[in-house]
């Protein structure tokens, strides 16, 4: 109960916030309009839009590890988050708090982003219900990294390092916008080692009905989202009652 | 008389620093205690320890007879705190911060509609009601985290600070309201303020570099610096005076 009561608190903090709203909602939806665009206006086919879709999706899941690691911290430096500390309030409340809401802030960004899509000529199948679920536990990944950073960095370094950093690392390394066969090599290498691809290769392979090629990657998805959403309820049950 | 805090030789060391020595004490239930002191004397170390949110180097502490090590979420669910800082919701209305901390401590909708709606008079919050928290001005942020203390009926009661930042008016009727809760409710203030810990404390404890200098009462700390006015017995104690 506690905990759908703080998350009612986290929807309103982040819906409140205009600019969280326009890097969440708008920006994806412009970045998509603008690749399709000039994906119609050049001779080579660079951007199809049932490829360039899961990317979107996946791309625009970094800006919720923005709003996890804004709110967390905002609440750490200003000494909100000491208050709650000191109500009856318990380290699992706080962590569905913050990520109930933003869960399902990233499955609306998600809906949208294919509805955006479909008008553009992307194909809507059944396959996409598995691809939105997909999404939704991959979204764990980003709001875990998020309030790891959140509760160990200030607003300032916080949200740097997740607005600035790590969407240009899902952007640059989950093969969202060209193939990462292409550079190769140890940057492909790298890449792969991460989850962003993997969690676009997923996606991809859902919507393409291709269950075979959705191995490993699914398997990656699944032991990144523990591990990270591991430390960061690690990180928040140490760093919440300080030594 | 019960005590409602019970303190044995609780200490604070960090890795060279010492910020609060061995400290022993005890404060009967309804009596209104003062933590006086300058900067780094340990004051707000001291409440930070009591309330759960930073954890002592070696002692004991109760709380209304519970273990302050082993029993956190009863304590928890008695106590209420405002910090030094105005630690408040920014983006929620006066309102709706106040209605979350009395549904968080379990208040029924009902229950916690009519609290707010007595805090908001109490603290003359009617025009700012329906403000969010980041719009309103410093001294209305610090009568707000105020109310938001006080709404959940605690037994103990820690204030830090509690009218840094506000002016005379507000201070006063800030005065008046805590001086209506004695006898009822325990609180624990901090002040830098010597005519507040006069005005309000039954009994003060002055604390100097983590030391505990003297306690009693305005009178009798007095008596044992052997000077003839409450400031010179302040000055006393913080500048070496034994009492």
């Amino acid at each position: 109960m506690r905990s759908y009561i703080f998350a009612g608190r986290v929807t309103k903090e982040v819906l409140r916030d205009p600019i969280s709203l326009f890097f969440g909602i708008v920006f994806p939806i412009i970045l998509l309009l603008l690749l399709n665009t000039i994906n119609r206006n050049v001779p080579k086919n660079l951007f199809s839009i049932d490829v360039l879709t899961p990317g979107i999706a996946v791309f625009s899941l970094s800006f919720i590890a923005l709003f996890a690691a804004q709110t967390l911290s905002k609440d750490r430096t200003s000494a909100y988050l000491a208050r709650l500390l000191t109500t009856p309030m318990t380290a699992t409340d706080f962590i569905l708090g913050y990520s109930i809401p933003l869960a399902a802030i990233a499955f609306i960004q998600s809906i949208i982003c294919f509805i955006t899509a479909y008008f553009m000529g992307f194909t809507i199948t059944l396959h996409i219900l598995l691809a939105l679920i997909c999404l939704l536990f991959a979204s764990f990944i980003f709001i875990g990294i998020g309030l790891i950073c959140g509760i160990l960095l200030s607003e300032k370094a916080a949200v740097g390092l997740c607005g600035a950093l790590l969407t240009n690392l899902t952007a640059l390394l989950s093969g969202a916008w060209f193939d990462l066969s292409l550079i190769g090599g140890t940057f492909e290498k790298i890449a792969y080692i991460l989850p962003f691809v993997h969690i676009v290769d997923l996606v991809r392979a859902l919507l393409a009905n291709d269950y075979s090629a959705t191995l490993p990657h699914l398997y990656i998805v699944i032991v990144y989202t523990v591990i990270i959403y591991g430390l960061a309820i690690f990180f928040f049950r140490r760093q919440t009652i300080e030594d | 008389m019960t005590n409602a805090i019970e303190i044995q030789q609780l200490s604070k060391q960090y890795k060279t620093k010492v910020a609060l020595h061995p400290l022993t004490l005890s404060i009967p239930e309804g009596q209104l205690f003062g933590l006086l002191g300058v900067n780094g004397a340990g004051k707000t170390t001291l409440i930070k320890i009591l309330t759960g949110l930073l954890k002592p180097s070696s002692g004991t502490a109760h709380i209304l007879g519970h273990s302050l090590s082993k029993e956190d979420s009863a304590i928890h669910s008695i106590i209420a705190v405002s910090p030094q800082e105005t630690a408040i919701a920014p983006n929620l209305t006066v309102r709706e911060n106040l209605l979350l901390m009395a549904r968080i401590h379990g208040f029924s909708k009902l229950q916690a509609t009519a609290k707010v709606d007595e805090m908001i008079a109490q603290f003359s919050l009617e025009p700012f009601e329906k403000e969010r928290g980041k719009t309103l001005s410093g001294g209305w942020q610090r009568k707000l985290s105020i109310s938001m203390a006080l709404i959940l009926e605690p037994r103990i009661l820690f204030l830090d600070e509690p009218t840094l930042g506000l002016d005379i008016i507000s201070r006063q009727e800030l005065w008046t309201m805590i001086q209506k809760l004695k006898g009822s409710t325990t609180i624990v203030l901090t002040t830098h303020y010597l005519e507040e810990a006069v005005e309000l404390c039954d009994r003060i404890c002055i604390l100097k570099d983590g030391y505990m200098k003297a306690v009693g009462t305005v009178d009798e700390l007095i008596d044992q610096s052997k000077q003839s006015t409450f400031k010179d017995a302040f000055v006393h104690f913080v500048t070496g005076g034994e009492s």
